[in-house]
């Protein structure tokens, strides 16, 4: 099934009788060639990519809940390409070119809307590193502006200028940042990939890993054990859980990041907009409600719900840049888990294991990453070798050090990146 | 979520520091190798369940503590000062 505007159309005039499943529910089969474990974003881009990309497609999906039911479809859906290191700005780069093309290449309606995002800057250190990330973010060809004060009134005049505890200096403009609605990126390439003959196989949880003279042979599931000639791991916040099942312990802590949304209001703010005095970035969604979100509770947590002191700060920071948002009605708050790695910076690599590969560390930033990661892992998985924007996620940086990626230059404390 | 500080009693979550995970005490020899040194900075068990990690009463007492949590839960089992369990 094909969609399109006279699809549309058709279906709308005649009673909607139309419209089919978007993907099969098989059964799963005794083998594979490739075996990806975790029905998220980056699992169904890779399964996606691996078939359109290089005609491999006896491929299986192994999700232990529902395709989406994991960060994919609890995040704030920011997508951008602002980064300031080299092996993170050239990946963030390679993705946002590929999510200007997603809706055609899926032929699926993802709303990604470049809106454009506002970092806002409230002292001269600050507007120093703004501009320094602008000049990154330009030389690696991708869009970047710098905004004074009245540059941002103007754009964004709902904001307290007058009596904020932290005066706003200007902000860093990336036009070309935006959102997408998080669901429809699952289920697009979920679709793409089954089309292209991936089986998607949900309420599977990956149980064991089997290796054997240091090769990996196949799964164990909740469904049986499946044979697989190469095995990828992609399951986000479960990362240690499942390599240790292949005997491997990761550099990764998991950490609970909040989100909030209240209730549909009319348009108010067309941007995406970060506060750069504590934890607080907005944006609102085409239904209307306010999307906004702080920073990772900052101690580890398997439990997807967070804890009141990061609500209200970032409550505190939401009325101290707009007080109008005071008027809004939350109508909700949840919790997704985040593998964070010790450089803030994320991993697709092979293992010490023949055949199994690994992709893990995003943090709380690897929704924009969905179609690169997708493509990269794919490459990496199908030819062995890295993909050339991914090059630098080497899972042996921290032990080298170098090539290491600390954007916020924190150090190897997990929860600080 | 309240962390009991042997010292001060019982406190809100905010009065508290997050370091990490408790083997951070198990520092390894200074000569040892750059692999065991690598290891011990940047690899975790991250266990889904009961963990033992340590916090520091910033806003208290300020000192350190072992806390026993479940991370599934956010349940505190217990806590003890790093100061005894170092003792021996
Ligand atoms: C509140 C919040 C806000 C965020 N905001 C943004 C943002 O604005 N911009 C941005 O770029 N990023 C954001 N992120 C981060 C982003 O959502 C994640 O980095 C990204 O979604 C992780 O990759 P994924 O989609 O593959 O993960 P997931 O969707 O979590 O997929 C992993 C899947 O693996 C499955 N799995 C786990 N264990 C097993 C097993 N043993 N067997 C089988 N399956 C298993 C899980 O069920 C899950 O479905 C945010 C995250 C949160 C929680
Ligand atoms: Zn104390």
């Amino acid at each position: 099934m094909r969609f399109s505007g006279l699809k549309v159309l058709k279906e709308g005039l005649t009673g909607n009788k139309g419209w089919t499943p978007h993907w099969r529910d098989p059964e799963p089969k005794d083998a594979y060639d490739i075996i990806i474990i975790g029905g998220g974003g980056h699992g169904l881009a890779t399964a996606f990519y691996l078939a359109k990309e290089h005609g491999l497609t006896n491929i299986a999906v192994l999700e232990k809940g529902y395709l989406g039911g994991g960060n994919v479809g609890r995040n704030t859906t920011i997508v951008r390409a602002n980064y300031g290191l080299p092996g993170n700005s050239e990946f963030y780069s390679h993705s946002l070119k590929l999510w200007e093309g997603m809706e055609q290449e899926l032929n699926y309606n993802v709303m990604h809307s470049q809106r454009g995002i506002i970092n806002l800057f409230h002292s001269d250190g600050q507007r120093d590193a703004a501009a320094r990330r602008g000049n990154a973010m330009v030389n690696q060809g991708d869009d970047a502006i710098l905004l004074d004060r009245e540059g941002v009134r103007r754009m964004l005049p709902y904001l307290d200028f007058d009596t904020a505890r932290f005066p706003i200096y200007g902000g860093l403009y990336h036009p070309r940042g935006g959102t997408a609605r998080h669901d429809a990126v699952a289920w697009g390439y979920a679709r793409g990939a089954d089309m292209r003959g991936v089986d998607l196989i949900q309420n599977c949880e990956v149980t064991g890993i089997d290796i054997e003279g240091g090769r990996v042979t196949g799964v164990q599931t909740t469904r049986g054990a499946i044979r697989a000639k190469k095995v990828g791991i992609v399951v986000a916040g479960r990362s240690s859980q499942v390599a240790a099942m292949a005997g491997m312990r990761l550099p990764i802590e998991s950490h609970v990041l909040q989100a909030f949304v209240t209730e549909g209001l009319k348009p108010v703010i067309d941007h995406v907009v970060t506060f750069g005095m504590g934890h607080f970035y907005i944006s609102q969604s085409d239904k209307g409600g306010l999307v906004f979100g702080g920073d990772l509770d900052f101690y580890a947590s398997y439990a997807a719900r967070g804890n009141l002191p990061m609500q209200e700060h970032v409550m505190e920071a939401a009325m101290t840049l707009m007080p109008m948002i005071g008027k809004a009605k939350l109508l909700r708050s949840w919790g997704g888990i985040m593998d964070m790695s010790p450089d803030g910076s994320p991993i697709i690599d092979k293992t010490g294991i023949e055949g199994l590969y690994l992709n893990c560390g995003w943090c709380y930033g690897g929704f924009k990453a969905v179609p690169g990661s997708g493509f990269s892992f794919a490459h990496l998985i199908a030819q062995d070798r890295p993909h050339d924007p991914a090059a630098g996620f080497r899972l042996d940086r921290f032990e080298t050090g170098r090539g290491l990626m600390d954007e916020e230059g924190t150090g190897a404390q997990h929860n600080l990146h | 979520m309240r962390i009991t500080c042997p010292i001060c009693g019982e406190r809100d979550r905010r009065e508290f520091y997050y370091q990490g995970a408790a083997s951070m005490l198990d520092r390894p020899d200074p000569d040892a190798d750059g692999q065991v040194w690598s290891d011990y900075l940047h690899l975790r068990d991250n266990p889904a369940g009961l963990t033992r990690e340590l916090w520091y009463h910033e806003a208290g007492c300020g000192a350190w503590l072992i806390v026993e949590r479940n991370t599934v839960t956010h349940e505190i089992i217990g806590t003890e000062l790093v100061e005894a369990a170092d003792a021996d």
